[in-house]
């Protein structure tokens, strides 16, 4: 029934993870311009991980941590009804007004770029924020939308049938980032 | 793991893990209440009937507005002053409200087993809104919702369910969710109100109010209704009220945290003492708050599954 997967290739170890979350922390404050305006806001389940590392990254470069909130994309999907099991909706929690502010949206792997569209949609229904950019940590290609992200861990160029696979300490005990191949050709 | 029915007909047919699912989902949308703008796109185009043969309003508002907020289209279809009171068999009237391709149909029936029967033919989801003395599943999942909420869980508290336990749908539904998440229930009543097989479904029976609900974690007191005094169940409303009303000064040897609900609409002074409705201890407000959540996830669940 489900397409079961098996590794090809590691692409980002531990150490390299880190990296790329420290390099896309400074490249948010520079280009914040140090302002406070600025609040992280990920995408669950791992994109929620990320927004708070960037945050302690963030926080130990400016002093002050930013705002970080959790959004879940569910009730915002394009795909109701064609998935053979309803998606469970997960509860978002931003508990700071967006209104005026830069709001980073944070994901683990930007891929259609429906999810960030869903992202979007989701973050104008609770306000109106002054920008907002996108953080991944890994840009695999293949958008169906014109979203362009503005930091970026890695850019990693994948066939469609590949899939990109995020494991992060805090939900899989290790850090590390590998891309995968179905087992059936 | 997560919800593959077409319907949602009853609390005795769905299974443990799907009650935690409805919950979990409902729990989710409980932000959606708080925020300025109300309404999320899920349902766009998607089509709610509330086909309410019964007179109800706050069952009937209830889906009206979860089915609003998540986007759907939502009518509402009485029963007075329609096809019915021409003579259009139930049946008949479903078949033509499905010829409209409706998604959903949420249908209140005073014959236990109405929804079953539409749920058999037609192709869109069924919600039982309540039929006759059989079930009101959505009631029990949002007092459910309710308890989980003020006590962190379910499994191993204490509920005591109070008055006309033979004609209550919401009884029944309750006691059928909370067996089925560990919850130990005690039914208490005058013997003319409890069912005489009442055990069977894995309930204590008490006859005596103080004793019923001295350890209880949950009092849930049932609507008297009035009818039944004509019927001869009960001497008179005094008596009932006196016996098995509950007061201030029987609440005295309850548990200090003690929560007190009620499916409403309340009989103030009937079965439920002014005070006591309006004490600390009761929850009915946030019951009515987390139906609206509970028929979102419901609703949710039904419109976008594919068995749909």
């Amino acid at each position: 029934m489900s397409t079961t997967y098996r590794e090809k290739a590691q692409v980002l170890d531990e150490t390299a993870l880190d990296r790329a979350l420290t390099r896309i922390a400074h490249e948010i404050v520079e280009q914040a311009g140090g302002g406070s305006d600025v609040a992280l806001v990920g995408i669950k389940t791992r994109g929620v991980t990320l927004a708070r590392r960037i945050a302690g990254k963030i926080a130990a470069i400016e002093g002050a941590p930013p705002a970080v909130g959790a959004l879940d994309i569910t009730l915002y999907r394009d795909d109701l009804g064609l998935k053979a099991e309803q998606p469970i909706v997960r509860g978002t929690e931003i508990r700071f007004p967006i209104k005026g502010r830069t709001v980073v949206l944070v994901d683990d792997v930007l891929f259609t770029g429906r999810t960030i569209r869903a992202a979007m949609d989701a973050l104008m229904d609770l306000g109106r924020p002054r920008i907002i950019r996108l953080a991944v940590l890994v840009d695999r290609g293949h958008r169906e939308l014109p979203i362009r992200p503005d930091y970026i861990g890695k850019n990693l160029p994948t066939s469609r049938r590949e899939s990109v696979a995020v494991m992060l300490r805090e939900h899989d005990g290790v850090d590390r980032v590998v891309i995968q191949e179905p087992t059936e050709p | 793991m997560g919800w593959k029915r077409k319907d949602l007909l009853s609390m005795r047919d769905i299974e443990a893990t799907e009650i935690a699912h409805v919950l979990d989902t409902a729990e989710s949308m409980k932000e959606i209440a708080s925020r300025e703008i109300k309404k999320v796109p899920t349902l766009r185009g998607k089509t709610v009937v509330n086909l309410f043969y019964e007179a109800s309003t706050r069952t009937r508002t209830s889906f009206e507005i979860a089915g609003k907020w998540l986007s759907a289209d939502v009518v509402n279809f009485s029963a007075s002053g329609s096809s019915t009171e021409k003579g259009e068999s139930l049946l008949d009237t479903a078949l033509n409200i499905e010829a409209m391709s409706p998604d959903v149909v949420v249908v209140r029936h005073r014959a236990s087993g109405a929804p079953a029967l539409l749920a058999r033919h037609l192709k869109c989801g069924v919600v039982n809104a309540g039929d006759g003395a059989h079930e009101h599943p959505t009631q029990a999942l949002l007092d459910l919702l309710t308890i989980r909420e003020k006590k962190g869980h379910l499994e191993g508290l204490n509920a005591t369910i109070v008055g006309d336990v033979t004609h209550s749908r919401v009884a029944r539904s309750n006691i059928h969710g909370m067996r089925k998440m560990g919850i130990t229930v005690t039914v208490a009543g005058p013997p003319t109100l409890i069912p005489p097989a009442c055990q069977e479904l894995g309930v204590k029976v008490s006859h005596r109010l103080e004793e019923a609900i001295a350890h209880a974690d949950v009092i849930m007191m049932l609507r008297l209704q009035h009818e039944r005094m004509a019927g001869g169940l009960i001497p008179s409303l005094r008596e009932y009220s006196r016996v098995w009303g509950l007061s201030l000064d029987k609440l005295r040897h309850c548990r200090p945290d003690v929560l007190i609900m009620h499916p409403g609409p309340v009989n103030r002074g009937v079965e439920l003492a002014p005070e006591v409705a309006d004490s600390p201890y009761s929850v009915i407000l946030d019951q009515v708050a987390n139906g609206v959540a509970v028929r979102m996830a419901v609703l949710y669940l039904l419109a976008g599954s594919k068995a749909a």
